[in-house]
């Protein structure tokens, strides 16, 4: 059923009765093209965009809980592109440009809203770093501004101008970043790709991996065997434990990420805000709340939560930047499970098993990359050659030194 | 989480910097051989659900690193040495 | 008005009624008594109505009367201090208390947006997700604002918060949280047996439920009134903390918790927070935390005048406060019967009891005629009156309907534990088919839980559960608690036969009130497919709002049970995450904020620099000097004075924020050999080096000169900003890599204040300062040379001969308590040699000019090669980062390396932070060759200069580039050049 104003008037006039479900439960058929295991936004994607633009349609996507209970629905919903280095700009651009595309593309509101990422700096060092950035974003055709302090203030005004331990001294701009609608998207891929043709089967956890002389032949899981001439990884934060079945090491350590909401008030940020001097960064949902999150936990983790000292950290970035939200309330906090690289960049390629592809080891910025990840890595599996824009998320970038390494802090993951 | 340091006893998370799996061991940068192993040694992670021994820093107690077991999926903290052995 | 609490029953309650308050809600001055909350005190001023609902801009009373209040938000305060959303319930009333309704246009009684409720069929769960994609453009523009307006509850203040808070750490051996029954029985018994205690609650009264019922315990009586018993005579080591919600359990037995210190005064008095986060270590916890009861849901369920019994109840015994004068009780349980017998007993009417359960009690009909209520077997189906009830629709299970008139409506479903606090590290929650509800599953290490928390029903059986929690966690921690005084509670109760909800046809039923989520959503939802609870909760945001469901969750999975035809113990459950309660950003913050957000580092010459009027700068935790302005001068003109002054005469500058790290051992040399590029072990004694670290993927880390001040004994200095990392680094290389080296490593950075005295007359002011009878000259203390000097009467000194600046100069460092009189000492020294200041802005010009690379080019991203340093890269050793340093991609030409750029034009500034393309070629990222690290105007080349990082940049000299700057729009030719600028062959710093 087409979602319009008409299809909602309609559905009113008998009692909103006649909705359908908006994805089929089908059971697993014994084999497929493609078995895609994880139905988080990147999997799901990466199904909508096989249907759509290449035409594989006898695609499963498999998950171990229910579609979007991982990462997709506990981040803090931002999107943006305003990365520095040319491995990862087109990409993330690439990603935007199908964010303003979603809505239409779905037939779901996926609540695209470009209200702005705005990056405060607090040095002349750090304007020097965001200037280097803002530029690399103009080569690439992405949009970026340069805003002094002044034009700070008249964005958010209620920032801590006066008594700043790191008094902020302007701001990088990225006017199409902003916040997406994270279970939108999950839903309106599903529903995209199920009504293309994919099976889409929740509760069914990969247990393990039929390879027969270095080539995949299925994926076993709860539900049995399910045969597959490609099988496609995707799911990041439980990557580690997923590869180990297939017998991978990966550069990537699973780490917890918090973030908070707190309490729905009239709107009062109308921007997204990341702070210079610490690791905080907020927007205000649709719903009133303000979302907001920081730094990892630190250390390898696989449990979906976080502890105080995190909390702490970034509730005191909070108050740095804006001693107004100080009467404001944390409703909530939760986490997810990152996949952080060894360069802070993610990894889509093929892996050493043939027909067995990975998307993963991606920080911080996996559900930004939503579409393009689903586009690109729709690309590889039917065509085995890379994206264009994803080129340089290779394995064997690490070892041949040409890592992808953002914020230049080396092999260490907890720092990118 | 709290860790005990061998040296400080029970301490606050805080006071403690993370640095990952202390299970890789260098190879020796002599031998021209061991390219493999170099990028296994910097890159290359197991990153198990499940205990895991891992180096971390008591860098606002004694500075001393430490050899830690923890278990990934509960939190659970299971041992605590010192890294460098015979300590 | 004022004053006129029409329903306060004399003589009833805990609260002063002796003495009385004001305060005002939406203007209207209004009183109560100390012991009420908000909620309490508008109750007995007779006002039912105190805000509108989310969506649906829905009337909305009173439901609880806690923590878990969906409906009865505020806007309390004023000004900076304005907190929406803030639950009537919980606000303690003060004197002059002042609060406002909120989400109501332009008043609560006449509220424009409730038309929304006239389209509610068109605004079912997620229609958003359906509609306004049309033109793409109005997203932003048009249907997004509108929404955004629409949604949220109060106003933030957009000020500053003007209160402070903050935090603490406790210890100890038995946390308890919750004073009710259970929590005061089992602190007891835990305090008795010898533990430490902490006993919480989020109340400003001890009691809990205690509170709020009547009866007798341990023989006492309970009329209110009574004073429940405080653990504080005979055990010493029980503390009490009331009004501090235990909100989150965290790994290893850490609990947060926050104490709201002032939040019942009008404003925190002076030196006094207004909330203190607790960080509460504990070797067992008890969760006390009672049992939220839940509503039935049936068709207009959400008006005021809808309670819950148990609130009647504590309305009626503990404050005082008739929520209505005619009450109707509508409950499943015999629990409920309680409402009735006490409403009755202060003297209010009890219309009827509706009993909806097949089988009817025998109870409740016993209790309706002792008060003198009509029994009717049936449900309530309808509830009229907008603003209050006023008449409520019974259909009995014959078929028959009638109405009764009434203003109070008490429901009860029974009640879920609070069992929040278990599920915080994973726990999973589990059905108890007997209980009708969730009880905690399998419960975190060192965690018990007792009392309601865990299902018990009366207060005999929370008290023994209680005793025996208390007595197990003391056991636990190691004491001997004597044998339990009560028996084991029976813990065979009558199954429950809940009703979850009402089948009604008219008037939206809710079950999630705050966010408008109705039954008829949640059956959308499990229509479109959303099945499972966490899917419904996202379709329908049912358990998003600020009580995050304490009231909604579990009738809400029975009804999805219901529509999806499945049991309700097999749908399960979504996940409680901390805080239990809205925790307040500014308590988890404390006192980080503003200048204190982190500590601040003052070099020891900070005061002489004030006085001479520095201009500081923040350098991570550190404030430097940036420039020494005189009157009139531009900040430019300060800058190439400084640097002027310093190639032409000498200068200082405060250099102690640089690391600084003693090494030390036999095996010292063969370490540094090991942690940097190059080689320290034929370094003689007295000499210096410059060294450059890699991180063992092949990257430059940090740089700087150590010096051997003896075979043994190394002093290493580092970039100011990787100071703590390298310490830790060379921590890690010591203990972890190559422990079977002899040698230690110690930060000394804060011990050692360090001044660079540079310039031509700089051997002329370090002169002046040595005690008689010591040799600086050129060649007794040539270039890179160290030693220990005597100064200024017999204190000892380090004296370097390093330069930064690229001139004569020398390091000078004494201990740190010397550091304000040695700057004094060379100021004087100086001033017959023409000294003068100079800042880190000026440090950076001479820096440029010579070419040295600092933060910028330092960027974690680029390598020896990049840096002009590969050849120091030593082929002969073992060093960290070798292996992987050597790799090809680390050391091919195409890489951009450090370069100089001039511009064509020398009054033209050359943007840090611009790319590089050729010159003729578009600015576009397929040109793109490099960029410009830092740029700074140089005084002795009368131009601008620039360090740049350029692809095969030190084969390009002599190359002119177009210099791109689009997001200042700004283009500049420059010519690419070495990057020494001034006296390229350095000998001026060997004279």
């Amino acid at each position: 059923m087409r979602y319009s104003i008409a299809s909602l008037v309609a559905n009113a006039l008998t009692g909103n009765r006649n909705w359908k479900p908006v994805w089929r439960e089908p059971e697993p058929k014994p084999a497929y093209d493609v078995v895609i295991v994880g139905g988080g936004g990147h999997g799901l994607a990466t199904a909508h965009y096989l249907a759509k633009e290449h035409g594989i349609t006898n695609v499963a996507v498999i998950d171990k809980s229910y579609l979007g209970s991982g990462n997709v629905g506990r981040n803090t919903t931002i999107v943006r592109s305003n990365y520095l280095l040319p491995e990862n700009e087109p990409f993330y651009e690439w990603s935007m440009k199908l964010w303003e595309g979603l809505e239409q593309d779905l037939n779901y509101n996926t609540m695209v809203s470009q209200r702005g990422v705005l990056n405060v700096f607090h040095s002349d060092g750090q304007r020097d770093a965001f200037v280097r950035r803002g530029n690399a974003m103009l080569l690439h055709g992405a949009d970026a501004q340069l805003l002094d302090r002044e034009q700070v203030r008249t964005l958010v005004p209620f920032i801590d101008f006066d008594n700043a331990r790191f008094p902020v001294r302007g701001g990088l701009l990225q006017p199409r970043g902003g916040t997406v609608r994270h279970d939108a998207v999950i839903w309106g891929y599903a529903r995209s790709a199920d009504t293309l043709g994919v099976d889409i089967i929740q509760n069914c956890a990969a247990t393990g991996f039929r390879i027969e002389n270095g080539r995949i032949l299925g994926v076993e899981t709860e539900r049995g065997f399910i045969g597959a001439k490609t099988v496609a990884l995707s799911v990041a934060g439980s990557s580690g434990r997923v590869a180990q079945m297939a017998g991978l090491r990966l550069p990537v350590e699973s780490h917890a990420l918090q973030a908070f909401v707190t309490e729905g008030i009239k709107p009062l940020l109308d921007t997204v805000i990341t702070f210079g001097a610490g690791h905080f960064y907020c927007s205000q949902s649709d719903k009133g709340g303000l979302v907001f999150g920081g730094d990892i936990e630190g250390y390898n983790s696989y449990a979906q939560r976080g502890n105080l000292p995190a909390v702490e950290d970034v509730a005191e970035g909070g108050m740095a930047l804006m001693p107004a939200i100080g009467r404001l309330r944390i409703l909530r906090s939760w986490a997810g499970l990152l996949d952080m690289s060894m360069d802070g960049s993610p990894i889509m390629d093929h892996t050493p098993v043939e027909g067995l592809y990975f998307n993963g080891g991606w920080c911080y910025g996996g559900f930004k990359a939503t579409p393009a990840a689903g586009w690109c890595f729709a690309h590889l599996i039917a065509t085995g050659q890379p994206h264009p824009h994803a080129t340089a998320y290779r394995f064997d970038r690490f070892g041949t030194g040409r890592v992808i390494d953002e914020k230049g802090v080396g092999a260490q993951p907890n720092l990118h | 989480m709290r860790i005990t340091c061998p040296y400080c006893g029970e301490r606050a998370l805080d006071e403690f910097t993370y640095r990952g799996d202390a299970t890789v061991k260098r190879p020796d940068s002599l031998d021209e051989n061991t390219a493999e192993a170099w990028v296994d040694y910097v890159y290359l992670r197991d990153n198990p659900a499940g205990p895991h021994k891992e180096l971390w820093h008591h860098g606002a107690g004694c500075h001393a690193w430490l050899e830690v077991t923890r278990d990934t999926v509960t939190h659970e903290i299971l041992d605590v040495a010192f890294a460098r052995k015979g300590c | 008005m004022a004053g006129r609490q029409t329903n306060r029953l004399r003589g009833h309650g805990l609260v002063d009624q002796g003495t009385t308050v004001s305060f005002r809600f939406d203007g209207q001055q209004l009183t109560g008594h100390p012991g009420d909350t908000l909620a309490s005190a508008l109750l007995a001023n007779g006002i039912r109505l105190v805000g509108r609902s989310f969506k649906y801009h829905r009337p909305r009373g009173i439901l609880t009367a806690g923590s878990e209040e969906p409906n009865a938000l505020v806007e309390l305060r004023q000004g900076a201090r304005r907190e929406p959303n803030t639950r009537a319930t919980t606000i303690e009333l003060y004197d002059g208390l002042e609060a406002a309704s909120q989400n109501r246009w332009p008043s609560l009684k006449a509220d424009l947006l409730s038309l929304n409720q006239l389209a509610a069929p068109l605004l079912g769960a997620g229609f958003y997700y359906k509609t306004f994609m049309w033109p793409a453009a109005f997203w932003e523009k048009l249907y997004e604002p509108m929404i955004r307006r629409a949604a949220g509850l109060g106003y933030p203040s957009k000020q500053a918060d003007p209160d402070s808070y903050e935090k603490t750490n406790a210890f100890c051996d038995v946390l308890v949280i919750g004073a009710g029954p259970a929590g005061l029985s089992a602190a007891l018994a835990a305090a008795k047996a010898g533990a430490r205690v902490i006993l919480c609650d989020e109340d400003f009264a001890l009691g809990g439920r205690l509170l709020s019922e009547r009866g007798d315990v341990d023989g006492e009586s309970g009329a209110p009134g009574r004073r429940p018993r405080r653990p504080n005579s005979s055990p010493p080591d029980c503390r009490i903390l009331r009004r501090t919600t235990v909100f989150g359990a965290y790994d290893g037995g850490v609990y947060a918790a926050v104490e709201r210190v002032s939040d019942h005064l009008p404003v925190p008095p002076e030196h006094a927070p207004r909330q203190r986060l607790w960080r509460i270590v504990a070797k067992q916890a008890i969760v006390c935390a009672g049992a939220f009861e839940r509503p039935i849901v049936f068709g207009d369920n959400d008006r005021p005048g809808v309670m819950l019994a148990g609130a009647v109840r504590t309305y009626v015994n503990r404050f005082g406060v008739a929520p209505g004068q005619n009450a109707v009780i509508f409950a499943d349980n015999d629990a409920a019967l309680r409402t009735a017998t006490d409403l009755a007993d202060a003297g209010l009417t009890v219309q009827a009891i509706v009993d909806p359960r097949p089988q009817g009690s025998a109870a409740a009909e016993q209790v309706a005629a002792g008060t003198g209520a009509l029994y009717l077997r049936g449900v309530i189906e309808k509830v009229r009156g907008a603003h209050g009830v006023r008449v409520v629709g019974v259909r009995d299970n014959q078929g028959g309907t009638r109405t009764i008139k009434c203003d109070l409506l008490a429901i009860s479903g029974g009640w879920n534990p609070a069992l929040n606090l278990t599920t915080h590290l994973g726990g999973k929650p589990r059905w108890d088919d007997s209980r009708a509800c969730l009880v905690p599953g399998d419960l975190p290490a060192g965690m018990r839980v007792a009392g309601a928390a865990v299902g018990e029903v009366s207060t005999e059986a929370c008290l023994a559960s209680g005793e025996a929690a208390g007595a197990g966690a003391a056991r636990d921690c190691g004491f001997s608690p004597s044998a339990p005084s009560r028996p084991a509670p029976d813990r065979q109760i009558a199954p429950a036969t809940p009703v979850w909800q009402v089948e009604t046809g008219r008037g939206k039923a809710f079950v999630d009130s705050q966010n408008d989520v109705a039954v008829s959503d949640v059956k959308l939802a499990a229509r479109e497919g959303f099945r499972v609870p966490d899917h419904v909760k996202r379709y329908t945001t049912l358990g998003m709002a600020t009580d995050q469901g304490k009231t909604s969750n579990l009738n809400g999975a029975a009804i999805l049970a219901e529509a999806t035809g499945r049991y309700l113990g097999a749908v399960g459950s979504t996940t409680f995450r901390p805080p239990y309660t809205p925790v307040s950003i500014g308590a988890l913050a404390g006192h980080h904020r503003g200048t204190d957000f982190r500590p601040t580092r003052l070099t020891p010459s900070h005061r002489w620099a004030e006085e001479q009027g520095a201009v500081f700068v923040e350098v991570g935790m550190w404030m430097r000097a940036l420039m020494f302005p005189r009157p009139e001068e531009s900040a430019q003109e300060t800058v190439n004075r400084e640097v002027a002054n310093t190639r032409a005469h000498v200068g200082v500058c405060d250099v102690s924020t640089l690391g600084k790290i003693d090494v030390q051992g036999t095996d010292a040399a063969a370490f540094l050999d090991k942690v940097y590029i190059n080689g320290f072990s034929k370094l003689a004694v007295g000499k210096a080096r410059y060294g450059l670290m890699l991180r063992e993927d092949g990257f430059a880390m940090d740089d700087g000169t150590t010096a051997r001040l003896a075979e043994d004994h190394f002093y290493m200095t580092t970039t100011t900003a990787n100071a703590v990392r390298v310490s830790q680094h060379l921590e890690f290389c010591q203990e972890v890599l190559w422990p079977e080296l002899d040698v230690q490593t110690v930060s000394a950075t804060e011990q050692w204040a360090q001044y660079a005295v540079a310039g031509p007359n700089a051997r002329a002011v370090i002169a002046a300062l040595l005690d008689s009878g010591q040799d600086i000259s050129n060649d007794a203390f040539p270039y890179m040379a160290c030693g220990t000097f005597k100064i200024c009467g017999g204190v000892p000194a380090r004296l370097f001969r390093l330069s930064f600046s690229g001139e004569l100069a020398y390091e000078i460092g004494v201990p740190a308590r010397y550091g304000d009189g040695l700057i004094r000492a060379i100021m004087d020294a100086g001033a017959a040699h023409g000294i003068a200041p100079y800042g880190t802005e000026a440090l950076g010009v001479m820096r440029i000019e010579k070419g040295h690379a600092a933060g910028p080019e330092l960027n974690g991203q680029t390598t020896a090669h990049d840096l002009g340093l590969g050849r120091m890269m030593s082929k002969k050793k073992d060093f960290v980062g070798r292996f992987l340093g050597e790799r090809e991609a680390l050391n091919e030409p195409a890489r951009a390396a450090l370069v100089g750029l001039k511009p064509l034009d020398p009054k033209v500034r050359v943007s840090a932070g611009a790319h590089l393309v050729p010159k003729g070629a578009d600015a576009v990222a397929a040109n793109d060759q490099g960029y410009v690290t830092s740029q700074a105007y140089s005084p002795e080349l009368k131009s601008f200069v620039a360090l740049a990082m350029l692809s095969n940049g030190p084969a390009r000299h002599g190359e002119v580039l177009k210099v791109c700057d689009p997001l200042r729009g700004s283009e500049t030719l420059a010519e690419v050049c070495s990057p020494h600028f001034v006296d390229p062959d350095g000998e001026r710093l060997r004279v």
